[in-house]
């Protein structure tokens, strides 16, 4: 039963072995969007899939180049950028501000909830006709369209981080008389963040599924046009180039925000 | 200590009252607590203890009665509390804990610096100023508790069982350090807890109160020498008859609230 092994080195076994395993289980992360494409690349040049609807992912790279270098490419990514961030500022910003008034005065929570959970089930897609009669098919209907989806997640997770905000937190700046300023400063606004920053986490991925399907209709640039005219014209090469754009910011504005999340919230 | 009334409390009647059904939490409580007074508050659950610290601490309105602080100083703020673990605002740094009544009533930064490093050296928290709350353990988290409501030197401290999450080792250690800090300043203390061991090793005085309607129902008096330590406390034999009396008084108040 007992062995005479050094318990450190039995220990230092079992260590080396863990740390193996977690190398493998990143590895395994890492790999698996490359086996992914490896796959598609094998089944579309040996025409499993059907190279027509899925081309190569090194075709379709070839298309990114060429979309690139004729700098087509880069006007429809600014273009779409601008709506998206125009779009997003306007949602966030009155979310931001009517969540907070929501979390902290009742009497306007009362009031303003039942015509946001009235509001918030209907796409705004749905509204796009409308939105393009009201604001015209430039810039500005898209970044309504967006400012409109990005709005509701924001306004319900400021409204509820405030809410869930420990009352011993309200108890004790009353306790020390802390004054309205004072309160919403140091209590009510940090208080508030973790769960506002996740709405607004659920902002950003909505901007980007808002987008595609805005500059779809009453359009002539963006992301979303060129996979749209590009389906059209059955070009869908230069679709996936659009649809793997579309994954590619998402992804890095996912990693921004987590980012910018893990410094404002170093005290988690 | 001196012989003036510092907390006098008259008549107070707190009833919580909801869809016809009302429970009276604080039943006519009068009470005289003196200048310097180390006050514990020992009752079963639910007896109204919380209730008057908390009227005290100006978060709750008596139904009926009233109290009055007596006030030395002008620009001293009547209460401090000291809360519960939970108490401590995690985003804030352990310095800004500490200073958060200080600031709140605006005192210049050089005093507020000043007065705030005076205690976290007290409390041996001037390591772990700049750190946030989740990287302390439980006995650091009350000390930034205990430290923030001496900064503010307010008129009289209420205590809201701040030992109560904590094990045994840290609460020796921390009940020892508040009798230190609070040998030097003398501060009149109301603090409520269910532990007859720390109500006897901290109180000058024990109230022992009942439940439905909230009572007090019997006080003792410690007359244990201080500076006191919990190895004097254990071994005195007048201390120890009181620990049953204690003892007898919240079974008995729980039995009869069983019913």
């Amino acid at each position: 039963m007992a062995s005479d092994h050094n318990p450190v080195a039995v220990e230092r076994a079992e260590w080396k072995k863990r740390q193996l395993k977690e190398r493998m289980k990143q590895l395994l992360t890492v790999s698996s969007p490359i086996f992914m494409l490896l796959l598609w690349e094998m089944l579309s040049r040996t025409a499993v899939l059907d190279p027509r609807f899925f081309p190569p992912p090194t075709a379709i790279l070839e298309t990114f180049w060429n979309l690139a270098a004729s700098g087509e490419l880069l006007t429809h990514v600014g273009v779409s950028l601008y709506r998206i961030f125009g779009g997003f500022l306007l949602g966030v910003i009155p979310g931001v501000v009517i969540g907070l008034l929501m979390g902290l005065y009742s009497p306007i929570r009362h009031f303003v909830q039942p015509i946001i959970m009235a509001l918030m089930p209907i796409p705004t897609l749905a509204l796009l006709p409308i939105i393009i009669i009201l604001f015209g098919i430039g810039d500005l209907s898209k970044v309504v369209t967006i400012a409109g989806s990005v709005f509701f997640p924001v306004v319900i997770n400021t409204a509820a981080g405030v809410m869930n905000i420990d009352p011993i937190h309200m108890d004790l700046a009353k306790n020390y008389g802390a004054d309205s300023k004072n309160y919403f400063l140091k209590i009510a606004f940090p208080g508030a963040l973790p769960v506002m920053l996740e709405g607004i986490q659920m902002g950003q991925a909505i901007a980007l599924l808002t987008i595609v399907a805005a500059e779809m209709m009453g359009s002539v640039s963006g992301i979303g046009f060129l996979i749209w005219t590009s389906y059209k014209a059955f070009l869908l090469k230069e679709m996936y180039v659009g649809l793997i754009l579309i994954s590619f910011f998402g992804y890095l504005f996912s990693l921004l925000l987590r980012g910018l999340q893990r410094k404002i919230l170093r005290w988690r | 200590m001196k012989d003036d009334v510092k907390i006098r409390i008259r008549n107070l009647t707190k009833v919580f009252y909801q869809k016809g059904e009302s429970i009276t939490a604080l039943d006519n409580v009068t009470l005289d607590i003196m200048d310097g007074e180390f006050v514990c508050l020992v009752g079963p659950s639910g007896c109204g203890k919380t209730t008057l610290l908390r009227i005290l601490a100006d978060l709750e309105q008596p139904s009926a009665g009233g109290y009055e602080i007596a006030r030395e100083k002008e620009d001293r703020p009547l209460q401090s509390m000291v809360f519960q673990e939970r108490g401590v605002i995690p985003w804030l740094t352990v310095r800004d804990n500490v200073a958060f009544g200080l600031e709140m009533r605006k005192f210049p930064k050089k005093t507020v610096k000043e007065r705030t490093d005076y205690y976290l050296e007290k409390t041996g928290l001037l390591a772990f100023a700049d750190r946030f709350p989740k990287e302390l353990s439980g006995g650091m988290k009350q000390r930034v508790g205990i430290a923030r409501a001496f900064a503010n030197d307010p008129e009289i401290l209420l205590m809201d069982e701040p030992f109560a999450a904590l094990d045994e080792q840290n609460k020796f250690i921390l009940q020892e350090e508040l009798l230190q800090i609070w040998a030097e300043t003398r501060k009149t203390v109301l603090f409520i807890t269910h532990s007859i061991d720390e109500a006897l090793l901290l109180s000058d005085r024990i109230l022992l109160m009942s439940a439905q309607p909230g009572r007090i129902s019997e006080e003792i008096r410690v007359a244990a020498p201080r500076p006191r330590t919990m190895e004097a406390i254990r071994a005195d034999p007048g201390v120890a008859e009181q620990f049953v009396r204690v003892l007898k008084h919240l079974q008995d108040e729980v039995q009869r609230s069983r019913g």
